[in-house]
């Protein structure tokens, strides 16, 4: 049987690969590049190029709900998304290494203003009908707090569908409440608290661990240890 | 099938040139006695009825079948017992991920060598294994399953607080360890360093002395424990090819000690797994220390493959 040789065992694999989220976190995803010396010019003024090679990273544009599935597999070393995904995909193994402390917002439970559809379906019928863009998240936390809800996924506009009659409820992402107001929505319960945040995968954390550790000191938000 | 058929017989070479025998055990055992070696086999995938109306359950890994085995039918025997398999077994699914219910595993188990010793043999087999693969970039992680919760213990944490921390290390999110570690009332600045500092330790041995320096009972035993084991490893000639990795914590019921976890990096998830199980004999009723490990013989063929590419690319 051959021995293995050791420098083989140590060969780097080219640059770390980041996976980076477009969307609503992606203006300040390229903040933070910024301040580690990862020049974004590129970035910025490129929106068709889906790889950019960078300050020493790889970097992958994708969906924010794409981040977790790239860094599982392995096809990023890291990933920047928010918690609200990672909420939703609690059966992927990563490592959730760093809370970057921004893009913040609330996933909470919203009916119409002033309306008592929400408590009435509750006491007449047995359950709430809630549509959401987060059905495991709605899910788990109907049956954290012991209810019953008819849950029903949608992908776009959530809160056409309270408007419409689809539904009485929403569990939906909220920043300022202003989309929910301008939809005649308030909000009556919160469920989570989301910000971005840092993922690695479960082999890149143990093989180049010095590089991923590197990189998670070089991100963590000032005022952070 | 050819390819799989002649990885499978390279491990098999490799178990065997090591005085590793195979064995076989049924795919189905009774409920009761696989939970037994693990209490959460009480939610096994897969459970069934028999005709006279007792629970059966399909088999999630070697182990526990094996440990039986060992217990009640080589009673009278003299260990060590050397045993390797190549063999399925059966779990939950995710819907749409492409996993398989039914997957190949191959594994040995030394039952009746104590550690440090018996650890370091079959880390040894493990690497002989990968390299019979053609893995021969592949690592070894090598934790402890006992620390983090001696830890917890010393700092006199129980019940809830407890259970959550363990919940979030054992999920690898850190973020939320921290949380859970910050909700912990009364707890000591060095109890929250040590608790927070520890899942990011891993490397060679100078891990062994950073985390020493952190002081505490549990760490100290820990520590020793590991470096007894990297000890043997060195001086089988292995030791190069593990990382010691203070923040692992294999999800496995019946783990003690040390506990193992294989990468290769043209794979993003792990190879296979394994560690000590101390106290698992005895509860089919013969007490003796053993440890083991499995791989994921599909997860394998994969890595091979991914291998022959990147080496091809890299000769270009």
């Amino acid at each position: 049987m051959p021995r293995v040789v050791e420098v083989t065992r140590a060969r780097e694999a080219g640059p770390l690969k980041l996976a980076l989220p477009r969307g609503a976190l992606w203006p300040e995803t390229l903040d933070a590049l910024d301040r580690i010396g990862v020049d974004t010019v590129e970035l910025r003024s490129d929106s068709r190029s889906l790889v950019f090679e960078c300050g020493g990273l790889s970097l992958m544009t994708m969906r924010p709900s794409d981040v977790p599935t790239y860094v599982e597999a392995g096809a990023a070393d890291l990933g920047i998304t928010g918690k609200d995904v990672l909420l939703e995909q609690p059966e992927r193994i990563v490592y959730e290494v760093l809370d970057l402390r921004y893009g913040a917002c609330r996933m909470v439970l919203a009916g119409r203003a002033g309306d008592t559809a929400l408590d009435e379906d509750e006491r007449r019928l047995g359950g709430m009908r809630i549509a959401t863009k987060y059905p495991r998240v709605a899910e788990r936390h109907f049956e954290e707090t012991g209810r019953r809800a008819e849950v029903i996924e949608v992908k776009g506009s959530v809160e056409l569908a309270p408007l419409s009659g689809l539904a009485d409820g929403i569990v939906d992402l909220v920043a300022t409440g202003r989309t929910l107001a301008e939809n005649g929505l308030e909000v009556r319960e919160e469920i989570a608290t989301s910000t971005a945040r840092l993922i690695a995968n479960r082999v890149s954390h143990k093989l180049r661990a010095a590089e991923v550790d590197d990189l998670v000191e070089r991100l963590r938000p000032e005022g952070l240890r | 099938m050819r390819e799989l058929r002649a990885l499978e017989a390279a491990l098999r070479a490799a178990f065997e040139a090591h005085g590793y025998g195979e064995v076989a055990t049924p795919t189905i055992e009774y409920a009761d006695v696989l939970r037994r070696g693990d209490e959460r086999y009480a939610n096994a995938a897969y459970r069934f009825f028999d005709e006279r109306g007792d629970l059966l359950a399909m088999r999630s890994d070697m182990t526990i079948p094996i440990a039986r085995l060992v217990a009640t039918r080589m009673q009278d025997a003299e260990p060590p017992f050397r045993l390797s398999y190549i063999a399925h077994a059966y779990r939950a699914v995710n819907p749409q991920r492409g996993q398989m219910r039914e997957f190949t595993q191959a594994g040995v188990e030394l039952i009746g060598a104590p550690a440090p010793e018996g650890t370091a043999e079959v880390i040894e087999v493990m690497s002989a294994t990968l390299d019979a693969a053609g893995l021969n970039r592949a690592l070894v992680g090598l934790g402890d399953a006992d620390l983090y919760r001696q830890l917890l213990t010393e700092f006199g944490m129980e019940g809830q607080p407890r259970d959550r921390i363990l919940d979030r290390l054992a999920a690898h999110d850190l973020v939320g360890l921290e949380l859970a570690v910050d909700e912990v009332e009364g707890l000591a600045a060095e109890a929250r360093a040590t608790l927070l500092a520890l899942p990011a330790m891993r490397g060679g041995p100078e891990v062994l002395d950073r985390a020493t320096e952190l002081g505490g009972d549990a760490v100290e035993r820990a520590t020793a424990r590991m470096r007894a084991t990297y000890q043997a490893l060195a001086a089988r000639g292995v030791s190069d090819r593990v990382r010691l990795d203070l923040g692992l914590l294999r999800d496995l019921g019946y783990y003690t000690g040390a506990i193992l976890e294989v990468y290769d990096p043209a794979l993003g998830h792990i190879l296979g797994g394994g560690g000590r199980y101390d106290t698992l004999l005895g509860r089919f009723g013969r007490e003796l220390p053993a440890v083991g490990f499995a791989l994921y013989v599909e997860r394998l063929h994969v890595a091979q493959t991914e291998e022959e590419r990147q080496g091809k690319g890299e000769a270009r």
